[in-house]
């Protein structure tokens, strides 16, 4: 902000005072779809969480109840659990493979490999999640490609229903997301890739350093912050997924892919305990934000 | 030399790879299409007698046409409403800095990482009591809504850049405010609201919680809530089931091949937005 001396522009303050009056006007509009659409449902939801609701009848204050169900119900906590694991899957390994890919790229960046690659790695981030799931469900079923590559390779004997199973129907989920946020992350990887100082790695080299040393000292360092980005979309992707899981598995089997999403929606809409899902949601909201800003924080104070 | 020849192969080969994963899914949807309808076909495998008539059918199976029509006219709604109301909003807030801008700038903020299954459950309610369930703006009005947090954030970037000389001197000219934003800024803004257009137009075509809750009815909810109304229906016939998904992700395969590089370019500013 520009801090305009005191005094100078006095003649105008008039009319800069009614130009602040006309500016309201143009965000009013904005404000009030925020408002009416956004900002009364995070009230509302509050306010149902403190009630036990069916969404007919007539509602009893339950207090911080709803809160503590989230905490002790296994199903419900359990669902928090599985978000968190996803998150290994969803960010850290589209976070490592995307760094490796960028580092590729960027070494071989007039060739048509990369430019092909740029193309093919963001297909994933286009296409409606629905379709993901839907051709992944297929990939991993007990007939899918990845049987029968497993059985191409000699590892007939570990075959089975990944999404069916309940030992990995977890991960299968995970590398659906994965699949999806790698072509992601690469890009923007790689978009911080180019603006670091090539004389860097000019000196790196005269020092005698590899490959691999340049990537740790001097690549990965300077990326900060487009990791701290990578982290925090991939992190919300993680606790926020639906789409993916509402696709493949449901859910299921058992609880073993539950996520907060998918278990507000069934709370509020076929089970019918408003309340509940709407403390669960209030915790899935305050999780986000409250892994959302330390990251971006983090990378912000790194760069000043 | 030999190490550097050594460790660009091993990078080239670990690229190759990925992009085998990467198209691996796509690859199986299509060969999997052209197995006869009803049939539960072995993984990767060509069919003697490809089925090209798969695709004929599930575009009808899926209502396709009405399909396109719907999520057009959700779009139509949702992106130019959301376009103006964001640039103007980021406008005041970044380049008239009306007072109150930081709070207002926060409050818009707060939203960007907010997960929509937070509030669907009293949007339901919302929308049910304005009568406009089942209803194509029970998705449009409610994503316009969610979606100003980025567009002010967005819009509010690219204005806040501007040098202020330049609406100093349209105002000697005695402009109004409105002519200035209409004038000036609208038109050196487009780079930044055409790379919001895209990114709205990706978003909203791909909503499929607002779709699947608020609208029963498939052929009036976005593509991606359709596919999963399709999937629904057609889950056990795996060969129609592919055929529907591919038609489904086609146009946005198409948009994305087409604006390639704008594309790109928009989704990863707009994921720096948190």
């Amino acid at each position: 902000m520009t801090a305009r001396p005191a005094g100078v522009r006095s003649s105008h303050r008039r009319p800069a005072k009614r130009r602040s009056l006309v500016g309201w006007l143009f965000v009013l509009p904005a404000l009030a779809f925020y408002a009416v659409f956004v900002l009364r449902p995070i009230a509302l939801t509050f306010q149902y969480s403190l009630y036990e609701w069916d969404g007919i009848g007539p509602s009893t204050w339950a207090g911080p109840a709803n809160y503590g169900k989230v905490f002790t119900d296994p199903d419900l906590f359990d669902s928090l659990v599985n978000a968190f694991q996803l998150i290994v899957f969803f960010s850290a390994v589209p976070v490592a493979l995307g760094l490796a890919a960028a580092a590729t790229i960027r070494r071989i960046a007039a060739s048509r490999l990369a430019l092909v690659a740029r193309t093919v790695l963001f297909l994933p981030q286009v296409i409606p999640l629905v379709a993901a799931g839907i051709a992944w469900s297929w990939l991993l079923a007990s007939t899918g490609v990845i049987n029968q590559l497993l059985e191409l390779v000699g590892l007939g004997g570990i075959t089975r229903a990944w999404l069916g199973d309940f030992s990995t129907a977890l991960p299968a989920v995970g590398m659906i997301g994965a699949w999806v946020l790698l072509g992601l992350c690469t890009l923007l990887l790689l978009a911080g890739m180019s603006k670091i100082d090539p004389s860097l790695y000019e000196a790196a080299r005269l020092d005698g350093a590899g490959a691999w040393r340049e990537f740790v000292s001097i690549t990965v360092p300077s990326l900060r912050q487009e990791i701290a980005v990578c982290v925090t979309v991939t992190v919300i992707a993680a606790l926020a997924s639906f789409d993916i899981i509402y696709i493949s598995t449901q859910g299921g089997p058992g609880n073993t892919t539950m996520v907060p999403g998918l278990q507000i929606y069934y709370l509020a809409f076929s089970e019918r305990e408003v309340g509940t899902a709407s403390a669960l949601a209030m915790v899935l909201m305050v999780l986000v934000i409250a892994c959302a800003f330390p990251i971006q924080w983090f990378a912000k104070d790194g760069e000043r | 030399m030999i190490t550097a020849w050594r460790e660009a192969w091993t990078g080239r080969a670990l690229l190759v790879l990925m992009m085998a994963v990467t198209i691996l899914p796509f690859l199986s949807l299509f060969v999997t299409a052209l197995h006869p309808s009803g049939t539960y076909p072995p993984g990767l495998a060509w069919p003697s007698d490809p089925q090209w008539g798969n695709f004929g059918k599930a575009f009808e199976a899926a209502n396709m046409g009405e399909l396109l029509k719907s999520s057009a006219l959700i779009v139509l709604g949702v992106v130019p409403i959301s376009i103006l109301l964001g640039t103007m909003a980021g406008f005041a807030i970044g380049h008239l800095r009306v007072v109150g801008s930081r709070v207002l700038f926060v409050l818009f903020v707060l939203g960007l990482t907010l997960p929509f299954e937070g509030i669907i459950t009293p949007l339901y309610y919302q929308i049910r009591d304005m009568g406009l369930l089942n209803t194509r703006w029970a998705i449009i009005l409610p994503l316009i809504g969610l979606f100003m947090p980025f567009s002010v954030f967005w819009m509010r970037a690219h204005f806040v850049n501007m040098p202020g000389e330049l609406s100093e001197s349209a105002r000697m000219d005695g402009a109004n405010v409105w002519q200035l934003f209409r004038r000036i800024h609208v038109p050196l803004a487009m780079p930044a609201i055409s790379s919001l257009g895209i990114l709205l137009f990706l978003w909203t075509w791909n909503q499929f919680l607002l779709a699947i809750v608020l609208v029963d009815d498939p052929a009036k909810r976005t593509m991606s809530g359709a596919l999963g109304a399709f999937q629904g229906q057609w889950g056990t016939d795996i060969p129609l089931l592919c055929a529907g998904s591919l038609l489904i992700l086609t146009p946005t395969l198409a948009v994305f091949l087409i604006f390639q590089r704008h594309f790109v370019k928009a989704l990863l500013q707009g994921s720096l937005k948190g």
